[in-house]
């Protein structure tokens, strides 16, 4: 069985935002049948969670020294461009 | 969790409110729900410092753009909704694009208390700003009461 790949998704201040993203993506992922790992943080925190995961997706800009996909993205928030960016996740989630 | 109406707080909804600039709503809209009991008075600050370091502006479909204010929830005392529409758009700085400055005409000011269990009243707001016949009839709203129906109803409307 392949291993899970994980997905950290960062907003400001972890109170909230981050979890209607991961929602948002969870959702997407099991309509195409993906399942996956979620971590929420903070993006502050980003720099010390990024070595376990494959992807980032942020609310707010974040910055790592690690050689990993990011995605600063909005559309879980305000449904522009929703579709896109979970077909930009299934991508990524490929390799 | 509590329906999204139930936690607007009627004395801290404005329409139309003249605001010069972001930090303008923010205090009013705070100063109301400080008034009503349901934040600290340390709210008002930590709302500002937070946007400033992480500013919540989201440019959405239609013509009109929103904010999504909040902070700590060491600040608040109840979790509550206060709401503006203003009479002249001022500008934001956009969330994920921090450098963006973006006219928003329709703020939420979120006192959230808990980390976790205000997740339904954050999906529920985003579910609103992802219509933009509801946003449409938010900004043309002639009275509190009819703020209130529009999210009460917000389901109804596609």
């Amino acid at each position: 069985m392949v291993k899970k790949k994980t997905i950290l998704v960062a907003c400001g201040t972890a109170i909230a935002t981050s979890t209607v993203v991961a929602r948002a993506i969870e959702e997407g992922l099991e309509e195409r049948g993906l399942y996956v790992n979620i971590r929420q943080c903070k993006a502050a925190e980003v720099p010390s969670l990024v070595a376990d995961a494959d992807l980032i997706v942020a609310t707010t800009p974040v910055s790592v020294d690690k050689d990993i996909p990011i995605i600063q993205t909005l559309a879980f928030l305000t449904g522009i461009g929703k579709e896109e960016v979970i077909e930009q996740i299934v991508d990524y989630l490929k390799d | 969790m509590e329906a999204l109406e139930e936690l607007m707080v009627g004395s801290a909804i404005l329409l139309g409110y003249p605001a010069k600039d972001a930090e303008g709503v923010i205090s009013e809209l705070g100063r109301l729900l400080f008034e009503a009991g349901h934040v600290k008075e340390s709210f008002v600050q930590a709302a500002l410092d937070r946007e400033m370091s992480l500013p919540t502006g989201l440019p959405l479909m239609g013509g009109h753009n929103a904010a999504i204010p909040h902070t700590d929830v060491e600040h608040v005392l109840k979790p509550s909704i206060a709401f503006a529409t203003l009479a002249q758009p001022v500008n934001f700085h956009n969330m994920v694009m921090p450098e963006e400055l973006i006219p928003v005409s329709i703020v939420f000011l979120l006192a959230l208390d808990q980390p976790k269990s205000q997740v339904g009243m954050l999906q529920e707001i985003a579910g609103i700003l992802q219509k933009p016949v509801l946003i449409e009839n938010l900004v043309k709203a002639q009275s509190s009461e009819e703020v209130v129906e529009i999210i009460k109803n917000r389901a109804d409307t596609q």
